[in-house]
């Protein structure tokens, strides 16, 4: 027990069990406080309904928890959530193929390729030109975006066949054992990310390009190759996002994701990883994205504050939840 | 400034100072009294308190029992600032500047001169020129800070340091990272402060530098006060008894006779753009070799080349087959490591496990398909503490809290997973109490016993001149000599470092 006498202030172990616990912590109370304001809130449709509808974001959330523990970030998760759902319905109008269940699994692997060239994209500019990812992010979010809406014609594109429509919509509003579809993208890809995080070589380092870049080189390490590919699993998280998404309006125009890349990056940090890099809750991350629906949903049900504000209270509990954690690592 | 006090009574006193962390008491009942006009060196093993007792009398930490009193007179202090407004001010040991401001920038953070409205850059630069001249170092102090050396930035935050007006100036291993030219401008300028009727208190592991400067010798250890005596009655090894609490054996291993066969990895007309020029050498297998040379001279840059770490290019063997390193795992794969000096910012992650570390070079030899073999990592880790005599109470304990020892063990156990044939050691020993010193140069000795070519390069001569069979000296980029065997003195190496027959020179003064 001597490391007490070392004069840096390394955050200890204890530290970050705390930072792990409280969103779930969090997460509990608003969920307490949900059935105090309408007992509906428990109610299997609504909590049902209240996890549908993180899925887009927990998912996403999930990449951006790896781009931003490998030191990255990336802004244009929303856009390019927009232009693959807009490339996905365009394939499915084409009518390439006859039979609507080849014609949708040949849209979803569609999905998975055009995120993960997406996501090469960013990682590429950003790595091999040397490039703030703030800035090469936000640059191809204009680009995304711009793309799609000029695909749109400045308006929608939506999916022409009923039959397909109908087909497709299982896997937003179909079940397995009751358990919805989007329940399980969410446990899947969740489970699969913090595979990657905690369990492999490549999740440590991820963990050890974003907490100290010198290190990981001099460790032999490609930084390059790693970043690179924390954003090539971003953009798969967003294919799968849209794979779930398309299903639920079968449409898609400039407005889609509109947002999507802030929210995610709240529920990334509200979750407990750290915006600069190093230090990642997988779990953490999907707490996050739950307790920002969970927000939305109990202000629907309750009369207390205009459902307009629902931005102000999610903006009011980032700043909560960064205050709370740090208040949690000074009393340690 | 009220001279009230007898000539001799003490300026700054603790008083029974304790510090307790949670349970563990670091500081535990020490008193020393610091006068004006008198370098005191405290001295004392990594985790001896220091540290702990530089920030208690600086005002970062508040004491947890005992009192500071400043002319006698008990003293609260609220923090660094108020310490600092009466007068007692403290050059940490590590380097604390904003890497994007300028030396001058720096100097005056937080105390810029104005003129009108706008700062006055114009006399701000002339004076930290002059004060970064009082060192003898020429270097424009308009640069950002994060382009300098580690020596220039240690001494840009002892010149930052000294611009308060003070009474007091505790100096933390001021000269870990420099080399003998500025060490020795440091210590003529704690002469000059000495001079002045400063008080000055020296915290360093470099017993002969303690010797050289200091009036009073404290010695800590384990938190407890063991020993204050004058600095006349103590020799080094006497030092070393006291901080150490045993006798030690000697400091540098026997070696093993100088290697005869054919050179393992050999470089010829290396160049490293901006740091090192056409520089050709070679090291046999079981041979160690030294690289000394002034901070600046370009020893750690032509490593860094040499492994992929910075640019560079010329011609590299080992073993007989070319090599190119573009980065440092084609270096690794083909055998050979280097491990940084700056074992804080490039060598570990301080945020991370000791076993995360241990095997972060060498992670694919701890994988089971994509996983990592947890049992597997557990029992490299065992092993290297066992090995490397590797200290911590707790295996879950972070990186950033073992001590510069333990760190520097790590970073070796970490390296040697890697299993090579070649290992570049840079500054093994920097900021490492001397009993973990003891061990290190074993484990150097032992890598070379082993048949492998082992690399030192060190700013500390007395080192070099232990456990080397060979030295190689650099300046300005350039290898402008060697020494072997009993040539290998710190005169010899002095002459081909700096140029300057210093002997020479000092006579005519």
């Amino acid at each position: 027990m001597t490391q007490a006498t070392h004069e840096t202030a390394i955050p200890t172990r204890s530290r970050f069990e705390i930072g792990a616990v409280a969103p779930f912590m969090a997460l509990a109370l608003l969920c307490v406080l949900g059935v105090l304001v309408n007992p509906r809130f428990l109610g299997l449709e609504n909590i049902t309904n209240v996890l549908a509808r993180s899925t887009f974001i927990a998912t996403i959330a999930v990449g951006q928890t790896l781009v931003i523990v490998g030191g990255g970030l990336d802004l244009s998760v929303g856009a390019m959530a927009a232009l693959v759902s807009g490339l996905v319905i365009l394939f499915l109008n084409s009518g390439l193929i006859a039979d609507p269940t080849l014609l949708i699994l040949a849209a979803m692997a569609l999905s998975l390729v055009a995120g993960a060239l997406c996501g090469l994209f960013n990682g590429l500019t950003s790595t091999l030109g040397k490039i703030e990812p703030f800035i090469v992010t936000l640059g191809s979010m204009g680009i995304f975006r711009s793309l799609l809406t000029w695909l749109a014609q400045g308006g929608s594109i939506t999916i022409k066949s009923s039959d397909v429509r109908a087909a497709y919509s299982q896997v937003y509003f179909g079940d397995l054992f009751g358990v919805p579809y989007p329940v399980l993208v969410i446990l899947g890809v969740a489970i699969l990310g913090a595979f990657i995080l905690y369990s492999t070589a490549y999740g440590r380092h991820v963990r050890a390009v974003g907490s100290n870049e010198d290190v990981a080189r001099y460790s032999g390490i490609s930084v390059a190759r790693v970043r690179t590919i924390t954003y090539v699993l971003q953009g798969l998280c967003v294919a799968i996002a849209v794979i779930v998404y398309v299903p639920r309006l079968s449409s898609a125009s400039s407005t889609t994701g509109l947002g999507w890349e802030l929210t995610a990056i709240t529920a990334v940090v509200v979750g407990g990883t750290r915006l600069k890099g190093g230090v990642g809750r997988m779990w953490g991350t999907i707490a996050g994205a739950l307790i920002l629906e969970v927000i939305g949903n109990i202000m629907l049900l309750s009369n207390l504050v205009s459902e307009y504000l629902i931005g102000a209270v999610q903006g009011a509990i980032i700043i909560i939840a960064m205050l709370a954690q740090r208040g949690l690592a000074r009393g340690r | 400034m009220t001279p009230a006090a007898a000539p001799d009574a003490p300026l700054l006193e603790a008083v029974g100072l304790s510090r307790l962390f949670g349970p563990v008491e670091v500081l535990s009942d020490v008193s020393v009294a610091f006068r004006r006009g008198e370098v005191h060196a405290i001295i004392g093993e990594n985790g001896a308190g220091k540290s702990t007792l530089m920030r208690i009398l600086s005002g970062h930490l508040a004491p947890s029992r005992g009192a500071i009193r400043l002319d006698g007179a008990p003293l609260a202090l609220r923090g660094p600032v108020d310490a600092e407004r009466r007068g007692i001010v403290l050059v940490h040991q590590e380097i604390m500047l904003a890497p994007d401001l300028s030396i001058a920038e720096n100097m005056f953070l937080g105390r810029e001169l104005r003129r009108g409205a706008a700062v006055d850059d114009r006399t701000m630069n002339a004076r930290a020129e002059e004060a970064m001249r009082v060192f003898g170092v020429d270097v424009s102090v308009t640069v950002p800070v994060q382009r300098l050396s580690i020596a220039r930035r240690q001494l840009a935050q002892i010149a930052r340091a000294l611009g308060a007006p003070h009474r007091i100036a505790i100096f933390d291993e001021p000269t870990a990272s420099l080399t003998p030219v500025e060490t020795g401008a440091l210590l003529k300028l704690i002469r000059e402060l000495k001079a002045t009727g400063i008080a000055v208190v020296y915290i360093s592991h470099r017993l002969e530098e303690v010797k050289a400067i200091a009036d009073v010798v404290t010695i800590l250890r384990d938190g407890k006060h063991v020993a204050t005596s004058p600095a006349a009655e103590l020799q080094p090894v006497d030092m070393a008894r006291l901080m150490v609490g045993r006798d030690l054996l000697a400091l540098y291993p026997p070696r093993a006779p100088a290697p005869t066969g054919e050179p393992a990895f050999v470089v010829s007309g290396f160049n490293a753009p901006g740091f090192a020029e056409s520089a050709s050498f070679s090291v046999r297998p079981g041979e160690i070799l030294g690289f000394s040379g002034l901070i600046g001279a370009g020893r750690t840059e032509l490593f860094e080349a040499l492994f992929g770490l910075r640019k560079g290019g010329g011609e590299i063997r080992l073993n007989e087959a070319a090599q190119r390193w573009p980065d440092a795992r084609s270096a690794m794969n083909a055998g050979a490591v280097y491990l940084t000096e700056d074992r804080k910012g490039k060598g570990l992650l301080l945020e991370e496990t000791v076993a995360t570390n241990l095997t972060l070079a060498a992670l694919e030899r701890f994988q089971r398909g994509p996983l990592i073999d947890r049992a597997k990592e557990g029992r490299a880790l065992d092993e290297a503490i066992r090995r490397f005599d590797i200290r911590i109470g707790d295996k879950g304990i972070l990186a950033g809290q073992m001590s510069g020892g333990n760190q520097q063990k790590l970073l070796i156990a970490k390296m040697l997973l890697l299993d090579p044939k070649l290992v570049v050691i840079d500054e093994p020993t920097r900021g490492v109490d001397i009993g973990a010193k003891q061990q290190i140069y074993r484990f150097i000795v032992a890598l070379a016993a082993e048949g492998r070519s082992v690399i030192v390069i060190s700013s500390e001569m007395t080192e070099l001149i232990g456990v080397c069979h060979r030295i190689i000296v650099m300046r300005n980029g350039q290898i402008v000599g060697e020494v072997a065997g009993d040539a290998m003195t710190e005169h010899a190496i002095v002459v081909l470092a700096t140029g300057v027959d210093v002997s020479a020179g000092e006579a005519h003064k």
